[in-house]
């Protein structure tokens, strides 16, 4: 686009005088970004990832450590397991997330906010609630375990149940990104021409969302690949990649073949990069400078019918998640459903009480602020600025990498990494600072994803224009940029902090003395045979994440509703 | 961004910033263990009124947690002792040079079972922890089983797909039954059982207190796991029978010794002192029923009968060297045919 208005225009784009200072800054922030990407990722992946080439005693191994493990009867199995399980999921909450997130933003039913707030209740509950309401629900005493119809409820069945909840919210929020900016014009010359219903979502809207389609897949199936807490609770007799890198590393303390349990679990995140480049050439910008936001109007049928299913959906979401709050007030499950709230005294199940709580929000909060603020910055200069190409490469492979990476392994590599007596980093060791760092990186790639859906679908008409007025991009990044995504951003600064409020397997080897958060109280609890208290842990962080996630929803409704007025048509408006 | 950039300056600092110093004067020692939550509180009080100018920092988490933590650290460890951890965890410390040669005033008075037979030595033991079946009687009558006594009795029909017990890969106690078979009943006739075992059980789980939690929930029926778990479980309420099997159990000892890059190894040596005093050992024995001071023996409630005669000679060192061979068996056997299944 720069290039054709350069073109058209050759004396209104003064290339050299403007430019030169403009370019040395982006270059110093790109490089400044990869910077940043290669320490929080990429050193202590990289020291882990040379242990892979260490023999279990120390020394040198070479490739024998893969070719033992390539050796082991149960690999294959475990990996077909856990190829067949993402798959599975993949195909069931894709679909699913996207009639949702098409419900939300394509039509005017009624509730969407509180629909919206429900359906992302998984991403705020620790993923060990899942399983405990499972358990109640389909386990061997649960009280609808006749709808297994004799199957157990511990294996496969129980894997992809819990993971499809899991996932469900993150396939959704990519989903709603990718549909929320679009055209109206579009559907407005899709109408003009009698294009019929099916044929316009067919050509305007599948193809729009193409590029979320894709993410959501892939952020799916890694995160289900990479998943160790499900199939560790409810996998019962089923191997799958994850659990065989925890055995290796917790069971057997073997950290070489836990880095080569590791290396393979990657290899989703790099077909994702290379796809993620293929699409890239071929998605074109939707939301251009003259483009008018898409506004359903209300349509009965459309709308009822959206309602139904969504409430459908969101009904089931909350059922399984209020299982589990019912869970937290009885007695003794299953032989004394007498109710109580002793299971809130949190001293009584851990001699820490309510301390770990505390630390979990000081961190939550540093993350959503720090975190946002490098993820969007971070998205636009490797989406939207054309200089130091290889540079923008890197941040952008870094960037994916995370997903793919399982917390355990993350965790491993930070110690590595952190606590070396050659880094001077290491007086960061056993910090909540550390912490913090920490679950940026765990969580960095779903919330680059969503960024850069967002940038995506501005036109880079925005960026030659301002270019041409010789505008600097931080102005048009300020201006134009910034308060187009302001939605997205604050989705993003939620979305760090509710992850932050529930993540376990990395930071449990990181946490240290007076640094404990409440999500590994949790383990802790449930592995006391606390589930009781361990659930009622998982409700209060639940409800500080909804709580988190309803102030979102009414500063949108309140404050940014203004803000974007400008979207609107003027005659409409 | 700049809005961002005001609210993230202080939170960097609040970060960053040491946390408040309690009480200067006395060293905080940073204990690595793998201790029960409810046990931290009484083992805190125990030793600071014990060693009055110490104060002890615990970093707990389970055993395979911890120990994994620990050797990750070891360029740099971050401990200055570790304490109730498995013995067997300890001793994969000790062979990495990783724990400091001292031997504790009075351990002489100790079972010799919970003192470090080679030299140098390293660590003390305190307790024992056994393994045992945790047994739903409320389950087992629904299918007629009986509470089982012996091992064998786990075989019965009625219990076919209703005992789980922990993967040995995974947990240390599903190692430590694993290794009490083999030597208990022999290689041979270790492996024959474990064979006719795998027919009931329901699955190997990724936990070591997980199998009795769920026996305990009505989950299963029959789960394998440690005696105290058992015990915990059946004092919240559980209908547990916990059973040490009378045909010998294996078992492995919580145990404790100073790391050797300790910068405080005069109040380490006096903790350590202290954990072999027979005070310390009346501590001990408010949770486990075997510790390592003769003659103290107080059995915590629920706790099950005969459970000091059903152990096992357990050799720790063997059990450290053959680990990864019997793994490699056990996986041979068992998780091929879990495929099958």
């Amino acid at each position: 686009m720069t290039e054709a208005l350069a073109l058209a225009l050759p004396e209104a784009v003064p290339v050299r005088r403007a430019r030169v200072p403009e370019r040395l800054v982006a270059t110093v922030l790109i490089a400044g970004l990869c910077l940043v990407l290669v320490l929080i990722l990429a050193l202590p992946l990289g020291t882990l990832l040379m242990k892979s080439l260490e023999a279990p005693g120390g020394g040198f191994a070479g490739l024998s450590n893969f070719r033992t493990y390539f050796a082991t009867p149960t690999l294959v199995e475990a990996l077909v397991n856990s190829l067949a399980v993402a798959g599975t999921t993949v195909a069931i909450v894709v679909p699913l997330a996207f009639a949702y997130a098409y419900a939300l933003t394509r039509t005017a039913m009624r509730f969407r906010g509180v629909l919206l707030a429900l359906a992302l209740l998984p991403l705020f509950a620790p993923s060990l609630l899942s399983g405990i309401a499972l358990t109640h629900i389909l386990g061997n005493q649960g009280f609808l375990r006749g709808l297994l119809m004799g199957q157990s409820v511990y294996g496969p069945i129980g894997i992809v149940i819990a993971e499809c909840l899991y996932a469900f919210p993150h396939a959704l929020i990519i989903l709603m990104t990718a549909l929320a900016l679009s055209d109206a014009r579009l559907y407005e010359a899709a109408a003009a021409m009698g294009t019929g219903r099916l044929r316009t979502f067919a050509t305007v809207t599948l193809p729009g969302a193409r590029y979320g389609l894709v993410s959501a897949a892939f952020v799916v199936f890694t995160l289900v690949v990479t998943d160790f807490g499900i199939p560790k609770v409810i996998g019962g007799q089923y191997p799958v990649l994850a659990t065989d890198a925890y055995r290796q590393v917790v069971g057997q303390q073997n950290f070489p073949m836990g880095a080569v349990v590791g290396l393979l679990m990657l290899a989703p995140a790099v077909l994702a990069f290379a796809v993620d480049r293929l699409i890239r050439r071929r998605q074109s910008a939707l939301l251009t400078a003259r483009s008018v936001p898409y506004e359903p109007k209300p349509h009965p049928v459309r709308d009822g019918l959206s309602l139904a299913y969504a409430g459908l959906v969101a009904g089931l979401v909350v059922a399984t998640y209020g299982v589990a709050v019912w869970a937290s007030f009885i007695r003794y499950w299953p032989y004394n459903l007498g109710l109580t709230l002793d299971h809130y005294d949190f001293a009584a199940a851990d001699s820490d009480g309510w301390i770990p709580y505390g630390n979990s929000l000081l961190m939550a909060g540093a993350v959503a602020v720090l975190g946002t603020g490098l993820v969007f910055c971070g998205a636009y200069l490797i989406e939207k600025l054309n200089v130091f190409s290889a540079g923008r490469a890197l941040a952008q492979l870094l960037a994916m990498l995370p997903l793919a990476v399982p917390g355990l392994v993350l965790g491993l590599g930070y110690v590595f990494f952190f606590n070396a007596p050659w880094n001077p980093l290491n007086v960061l060791y056993g910090t909540l600072a550390l912490l913090v760092i920490n679950t940026v990186a765990h969580y960095y790639t779903v919330a680059h994803v969503t960024a850069t859906t967002a940038l995506k679908q501005i036109d880079p008409e925005f960026e030659a224009v301002s270019a041409s007025l010789k505008v600097p991009f931080w102005q048009t990044f300020r201006r134009v940029s910034l308060p187009i995504c302001l939605p997205t951003v604050l989705e993003l600064a939620v979305y760090l902090f509710v992850n932050a409020m529930t993540t376990v397997s990395a930071v449990i080897f990181l946490y240290g003395p007076g640094t404990k958060l409440a999500a590994i109280a949790i383990v802790h609890m449930d592995e006391a045979g606390a589930t009781a208290s361990a659930a009622a842990m998982a409700s209060v962080i639940m409800a500080t994440a909804l709580c988190a996630r309803l102030a979102l929803a009414l500063v949108n409704r309140f404050v940014l509703a203004r803000a974007q007025v400008w979207r609107r048509r003027e005659g409409t408006a | 961004m700049t809005a961002l950039g005001r609210l993230a300056l202080p939170l960097v600092l609040a970060l960053l910033a040491p946390l408040p110093a309690q009480a200067a004067e006395r060293t905080k020692l940073t204990i690595y263990t793998a201790l029960e939550n409810d046990q931290l509180g009484p083992f805190k009080a125990g030793i600071e009124r014990a060693v009055p100018e110490v104060e002890v920092v615990w970093v707990r988490d389970s055993t395979g947690v911890i120990t994994a933590r620990f050797l990750a650290e070891k360029d740099n460890p971050r401990a200055d002792m570790v304490m109730g951890l498995a013995a067997s965890s300890l001793l994969m410390f000790e062979k990495q040079g990783l724990l400091a040669t001292y031997e504790p005033k009075g351990v002489e008075a100790l079972k010799p079972a919970f003192r470090d037979a080679k030299t140098p030595y390293t660590w003390t033991g305190t307790d024992a922890s056994i393994g045992v079946i945790c047994f739903n009687t409320a389950e087992a009558e629904k299918d007629k089983a009986k509470t089982p006594a012996r091992w064998a009795d786990l075989l019965a029909p009625e219990l076919k797909g209703k005992v789980v017990m922990p993967h040995p890969a995974s947990s240390g106690t599903g190692y430590l039954l694993v290794a009490g078979w083999l030597q208990g009943m022999g290689e041979e006739a270790g492996w024959a059982y474990m064979d006719r075992l795998h027919d009931n059980i329901a699955a190997y789980l990724h936990s070591g207190s997980a199998p009795c939690v769920q026996a305990a929930r009505g989950e299963r029926t029959a789960g394998l796991s440690l005696d105290m778990r058992g015990a915990a479980e059946k004092t919240k309420g559980a209908p547990l029978a916990v059973i040490a099997p009378a045909d010998g159990t294996g078992w492995d000892e919580e145990a404790y010794a100073i790391v050797a890059t300790t910068k405080h190894g005069d109040v380490a040596r006096k903790v350590a002192d202290w954990g072999a005093t027979k005070a310390a050992n009346e501590l001990y024995a408010k949770s486990y029923a075997v510790v390592a001071y003769p003659g103290v023996a107080t059995v915590p409630a629920n706790y099950p009968a005969g459970a000091e005669a059903a152990m096992i000679r357990n050799d720790l060192g063997w059990m450290a060297d053959n680990r990864e061979r019997v793994l490699a068996e056990w996986s041979r056997r068992y998780e091929a045919k879990a495929a099958k299944k």
